[in-house]
């Protein structure tokens, strides 16, 4: 690197971060002309403690990898062991994993909505999301009996039934966010300056895609249209009516745009979902007396994208190996191509583009080249000060 | 004739095992023809790549590289069977991006050497971790375990 580069550090601990990563950007003014990745501050070896938990262990383990997804890493293993043992589970247990497995999407996406529009100076649009966002989490406390780590998968079905007593109240939840939601869609769609801010920004190929094995919405949003519930269906998915967004920019708007639409079409599958549970009556769990020797494979897709889990048996009662890939994992090298070119104010949005996990561990370690210091503070102040900038321009787009 | 058919029949003479369950296929190939395999499979049949997993499994060590035809929803898994010795294999990095971090993620973690890989430094590990010591390699004194002995004793020493 040159002597004349700022190094712009964003980690180890960061707002934007769930997990303690660390990213160098590197500028030239105003220019990112380069990025690293470094990560592994929070390894906890899950993959190696596996090893040690039986069959039956293992989904709450893996439920706390993500505090965010916390149903998506445990369908994906279910979906493993039922692939290596070559079980078919009952049908009412397909139509809860999928009710709560979409649940978990509209909370999260809410949650990236309101992360994103904070990182733009926009607080009105975090405040709004935040907010219609809690009633989501009412609806899953509700229905399993936790807000988070809702422990509701195992191998053969689900630990828990649903009630039909609180179907009314589901409902009447998901209407109000259903016009909630589509206010804010509107609201953020039809923004100029939002529009200024994300449109045209951390533009990424489908080539790009393909090249980094990227995954969920920054995928969908530069024209791939995968999505495991359509392409490898599990639970439910595939008896159930609902559409795959896919638009083809490739921008921040784009990525913006899936994530706001997929929650419509999770509304509807939520509500399918429900129909249907009201219908089907029996078991909701087959037991798993035995796991053969072999090797499995199941994905899931997470709000984020898809997750990945290979599971190993020797023919004993705990696997031998667990590989697991998560999301972020395929989508965070995609700053590669987003965030290279283009201005550190929107090396922070580009960055919330993969919605690689937030946190609330709100710090940020500052490394100054040159006598120039760059520190989260100031990168948010150079964020929401372009968003101003605009703002008084009057109608940028 | 779709993707699977395909790759399937333009190497099936190279297999060493093949075996398709359930929407999945698991192909031993010789390690040699690992690039030729995934160049075929990643940019003319455009499998996407999901992900590369090593294991160690007392006598030798396995990687799997899996890869997904989204328009069937197959999953293919290459294996490869590297010599526990001196495990060594080519870079996929040459042939597209993705594979540059899990490769160095399974250098660290099994001591695999990535032939031209462009940057194989640590990723996940702290800067004083031991070079020699790579946590999913079964220890040589625990490759032919009784399983009734206990459990042997970490050798992991900082400076």
């Amino acid at each position: 690197m040159e002597k004349k580069e700022v190094i712009v550090p964003i980690g180890p601990y960061h707002p934007l971060l769930e997990e303690p990563e660390f990213f160098k950007l590197f500028c030239e003014g105003e220019k990112v002309v380069g990025i690293d990745w470094i990560a592994g501050y929070n390894h906890r070896g899950i993959e190696k403690i596996s090893e040690g938990k039986s069959y039956d262990q293992v989904p709450f383990l893996v439920e706390r990898i993500c505090g965010i997804c916390s149903t998506s890493h445990p369908l994906a293993y279910v979906n493993a062991v039922e692939n290596l043992v070559g079980l078919e589970i009952p049908e009412r247990a397909k139509y809860i994993r999928t009710f709560i497995a979409e649940m978990e999407r509209i909370h999260s996406h809410l949650l990236w909505v309101g992360l994103a529009g904070h990182f733009l100076g926009y607080n009105t649009v975090f405040m709004w999301a935040w907010k219609w966002r809690e009633p989501t989490l009412d609806i899953m406390e509700l229905v399993t009996g936790n807000r988070g780590n809702y422990g509701i998968m195992c191998p053969g079905g689900v630990r828990r039934d649903m009630s039909e007593e609180d179907f009314p109240f589901v409902q009447s939840k998901l209407d109000d966010i259903k016009t909630k939601v589509e206010m804010l869609t509107k609201a953020v769609l039809d923004d100029p300056v939002l529009l200024a801010r994300l449109k045209g920004v951390g533009i990424l190929t489908a080539q790009d895609i393909h090249n980094y094995g990227a995954v969920g919405p920054v995928a969908r949003a530069s024209g791939v249209a995968i999505d495991v519930r359509r392409d490898d269906p599990y639970a439910a998915y595939n008896m159930l009516d609902w559409e795959m967004v896919v638009v083809t920019e490739g921008d921040m708007l784009a990525r913006a745009k899936v994530r706001l639409l997929e929650i419509f079409q999770s509304i509807k599958i939520v509500e399918q979902c429900m129909a249907r549970l009201k219908e089907i009556k029996g078991d909701i769990v087959v037991k798993v007396r035995e796991v053969p020797p072999g090797e499995g494979i199941g994905h899931a897709e997470a709000p984020r994208g898809e997750c990945f889990h290979y599971v190993r048996s020797d023919g004993t009662n705990r696997p031998i190996r667990h590989k697991i890939r998560a999301p972020s994992y395929v989508c965070i090298p995609t700053f590669e191509k987003s965030v290279v070119g283009g201005q550190i104010a929107d090396a922070l949005i580009c960055l919330a583009g993969v919605d690689p996990c937030y946190c609330c561990t709100e710090r940020l370690s500052a490394v100054a080249e040159n006598g120039k210091t760059l520190d989260g503070e100031t990168l948010l102040r150079l964020s929401v000060e372009k968003t101003e900038a605009l703002k008084a321009k009057g109608t940028p787009v | 004739m779709d993707s699977k058919n395909r790759f399937q029949e333009k190497f099936q003479k190279i297999f060493s095992e093949y075996t398709e369950v359930r929407k999945r296929i698991y192909a031993t190939i010789p390690t040699a023809s690992l690039r030729e395999v995934v160049g075929f499979l990643f940019h003319d049949l455009t499998a996407r790549f999901i992900i590369a997993s090593g294991f160690d499994n007392g006598k030798e060590i396995e990687i799997l590289y899996h890869f997904s035809f989204d328009s069937s929803g197959e999953i293919i898994s290459l294996r490869v069977f590297l010599d526990r010795n001196k495990p060594e294999v080519d870079s996929l990095v040459p042939l597209f991006r993705g594979a540059f971090w899990i490769e160095r993620e399974i250098w660290e973690f099994l001591g695999v050497n990535f032939r031209e890989h462009p940057r194989l430094e640590k990723f996940l590990f702290s800067e004083d971790w031991p070079e020699s010591y790579h946590p999913y390699q079964v220890p040589p004194d625990r490759t032919n375990r009784d399983p009734n002995a206990p459990p042997a004793q970490s050798k992991l020493k900082f400076d």
